[in-house]
């Protein structure tokens, strides 16, 4: 029977890595991932979970021990949030290129100076060329859901590729509420144990990744290229199977409110999809078709998803990230590959924590629909001081 | 035991792609020939990185993992926490970076592991600069060493990292040099022997980096600890105990060759024997003195 509970996100994620039986976890405290840390640290010392913990000196030192880990050939995990992510953004790509099935939490902070403990999502979206999967979720049972699916994603011998499960700092990390923590034995039937590809192994001295020249280079990175574009069905699957198994569901790579029939459609990452679901209801009852495509996978990206999406809905983007001297980052990706005249408006809230209610969602989503919104614009954006 | 009677087995394969007289390639045939087959090598960037040859072939005959320039003794700590979560608690964790990998770059990681008390050896290959970019210094680099990026001559002594290892309490340090493969096959089996974090550091006199010829590898490790500009030293359990010519030179049995011995045969260092460099040659000979003095005192309070 699953267990009920209610308790903060980053509480939850570590139930679900504790059921997943990592042979390795390597990690070093940021707010707000700590009570991550120190939640896992508690339950292999009490012996509620058998990990080997590796209390490193660095998020660096964090995701390689991941990696060395993973290459012995177990199963390995790590969590981190904002500086520590970026500190980590080296050894993010020597994961991705290794092929090594890590699997992190980042909890989404924003970059300083000055020091800002709040969320948005640039941490995460600065990372995102390095060759890791990248989910964003809203939900607590989403997160609990999510991050064993990771491992599945992760370790499916299609795929072996890193997966970064993110979730905001402070709205999500730290903020209690109920979840379902599944049976361990019903999870084990859903997540086989991990049987790597390769490992380093005494009995067959390999050398891995050592020097690669022109020649060959390029193919690595194509291989790579192809396991990103399985890794879509591959993930949607997963996530019915999850729903067969144990009824809870958050959607394929995208997550639809009110899609169907909508003239505007909201997209975004992370918790503004589900505020803004409020919003939604609202102006639905005014008459308005409005809906919400909460990209639930942002690396591989739903490409033919949005395209799709585009053609049929005016499309107002969301960022709670900004990509200096271009805008926001979700926006250009959802402009890549929408159709050839599809309208699209890109807002930029929410930044360094700043609240986005779902009153200021609805002001966002009212200004396209009066036609006063523009390409580009940043929300709420206060005289300078 | 003697060179002869060393084990026929070889790690390190033909073919590898190291320069003629290589002191790492040489030094690490020793250690992985004390070590044996059972174990897994981490490589951050450095000369061996490229030693191993091109993808597909790799000349190493255990399992070595390569990383980033910083990260070797991170790395090792989750394959060794990797290896125990699987019930391995045995394969050798071998770390073999330069001193890049250990004095600078890679130090944080290495104080982490070492503080940690991790179950693996950290070998330091010090050629005493950054060979592999072309031969830039490093905190390794001794005083007055033409490098890359000091061209007319370091102005700082080298740092000590075995002395910083003594510091972090580990069970086993040892110094050794490349020339003298007796001593460094004991030393790591006895590292090899012991439980817990191992550090050692081999001085590596690099043919092309020192600019001297490369059949006069041996000879110039052999003149560095002769002239007391390295030393040969281990410490167990806080024991400190010289060994080879350095346990004479410290007991004062032995003279220590003078320093311009050394280096005079190495370009690094001609520009010293200009007219008007006498004063440089001076600094070093004092900063000598200094270590010696400290050796003595250090190893008459770790008795
Ligand atoms: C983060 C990072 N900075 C710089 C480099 C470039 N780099 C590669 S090897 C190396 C020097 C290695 O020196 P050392 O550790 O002494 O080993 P050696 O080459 O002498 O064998 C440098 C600077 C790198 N690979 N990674
Ligand atoms: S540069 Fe020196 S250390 Fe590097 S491979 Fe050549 S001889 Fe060996």
């Amino acid at each position: 029977m699953p267990k009920e509970i209610i308790d903060t996100a980053n509480h939850i994620a570590a139930e679900a890595v504790r059921i997943a039986k990592p042979g390795v976890v390597a990690a070093y405290p940021i707010t707000p991932q700590t009570t991550i840390v120190e939640k896992i640290a508690q339950m292999i010392e009490t012996g509620k979970m058998k990990s080997e913990f590796i209390c490193v000196e660095s998020e660096h030192s964090a995701m390689t021990a991941a990696i060395g880990a993973s290459a012995s050939g177990v199963r390995s995990y790590t969590a981190t949030s904002s500086h520590g992510l970026l500190l980590m953004h080296e050894m993010l790509t020597w994961a991705g290129m290794a092929r090594l099935p890590v699997v992190m939490t980042n909890i989404n902070r924003a970059v300083g100076p000055g020091w800002n403990i709040w969320c948005d999502l640039n941490d995460a979206l600065a990372q995102r060329d390095t060759g890791w999967i990248q989910i964003y979720c809203a939900y607590p049972q989403e997160i609990f859901d999510t991050t064993i699916q990771a491992f599945k994603l992760a370790e499916d011998k299609r795929i072996s590729l890193p997966v970064m499960v993110n979730h905001e700092g402070f709205i999500m990390s730290h903020t209690s509420m109920p979840a379902k923590i599944y049976d361990e034995a019903e999870v084990d039937k859903y997540l086989p144990k991990y049987n790597p590809n390769w490992k380093l192994d005494p009995q067959d001295p390999l050398s891995h990744g050592n020097l690669i020249s022109p020649e060959h280079y390029t193919e690595v990175r194509n291989d790579m290229q192809k396991s990103f574009d399985a890794a879509k069905d591959i993930f949607v699957k997963n996530a019915e199977d999850w729903k067969k198994q144990f009824g809870s569901y958050f959607g394929g790579m995208i997550e639809y409110y009110m899609c169907d029939d909508a003239q505007y459609v909201m997209v975004t990452l992370g918790t503004i999809g589900a505020e803004g679901k409020v919003a939604v209801d609202k102006l639905r009852k005014e008459g308005h078709k409005v809906g919400i495509a909460r990209i639930r996978m942002f690396r591989p990206f739903p490409t033919e998803e949005i395209e799709k999406l585009s053609k049929k809905s005016t499309l107002i983007v969301i960022d709670r990230a900004i990509s200096p001297g271009m805008g926001g980052i979700v926006h250009s990706e959802v402009k890549s590959c929408a159709a050839p005249g599809t309208k699209i408006f890109g807002f930029i809230a929410g930044l360094g924590g700043r609240d986005v209610t779902y009153g200021d969602i609805e002001n966002m989503i009212r200004k396209a629909i009066e036609g006063k919104a523009k390409s580009s614009e940043w929300y709420d954006l206060k005289e300078a001081q | 035991m003697a060179i002869k009677d060393l084990p026929k087995d070889e790690y390190l394969l033909k073919g590898n792609a190291a320069c003629p007289g290589c002191p790492a390639s040489q030094a690490l045939r020793v250690v992985l020939k004390a070590l044996g087959q059972n174990t897994t090598m981490v490589v951050p960037a450095c000369c061996t990185a490229v030693i191993q040859g091109i993808y597909p072939k790799s000349a190493f005959n255990v399992p070595l993992m390569n990383i980033a320039f910083e990260a070797a003794a991170a790395c090792a700590s989750g394959i060794k926490a990797g290896y125990k979560a699987q019930g391995n608690d045995d394969t050798n964790v071998l770390v073999w970076a330069g001193d890049g990998g250990s004095y600078d770059i890679g130090f944080q990681a290495l104080s982490g592991a070492a503080e940690r008390g991790t179950d693996m050896i950290f070998i330091c290959y010090n050629n005493q600069m950054y060979s592999n970019t072309g031969v830039q210094r490093s905190g390794a680099t001794p005083y007055g060493a033409s490098t890359t990026t000091t061209w007319t001559g370091k102005l700082e002594h080298n740092k000590d990292l075995s002395e910083i290892m003594i510091a972090h309490h580990i069970p086993y340090v040892a110094s050794a040099c490349v020339s003298y493969p007796e001593d460094l096959y004991a030393k790591v089996q006895k590292a090899k022997s012991i439980r817990g974090f191992k550090f050692i550091e081999i001085l590596a006199p690099c043919p092309p980096g020192w600019r001297f010829p490369m059949e006069s590898m041996v000879e110039q490790g052999r003149l560095a600890v002769e002239s007391g500009m390295w030393a040969l030293y281990e410490v167990e359990n806080d024991k400190m105990t010289f060994t080879g010519p350095s346990k004479g030179i410290l007991e004062g049995l032995r003279q220590r060759k003078p320093v311009v011995e050394y280096m005079k045969a190495q370009g690094r260092f001609s520009h010293l024997f200009k007219p008007g460099n006498e004063g440089k040659m001076k600094i070093i000979e004092q900063h000598l003195d200094v270590v010696w003095d400290r050796y003595r005192k250090q190893s008459s309070c770790l008795k």
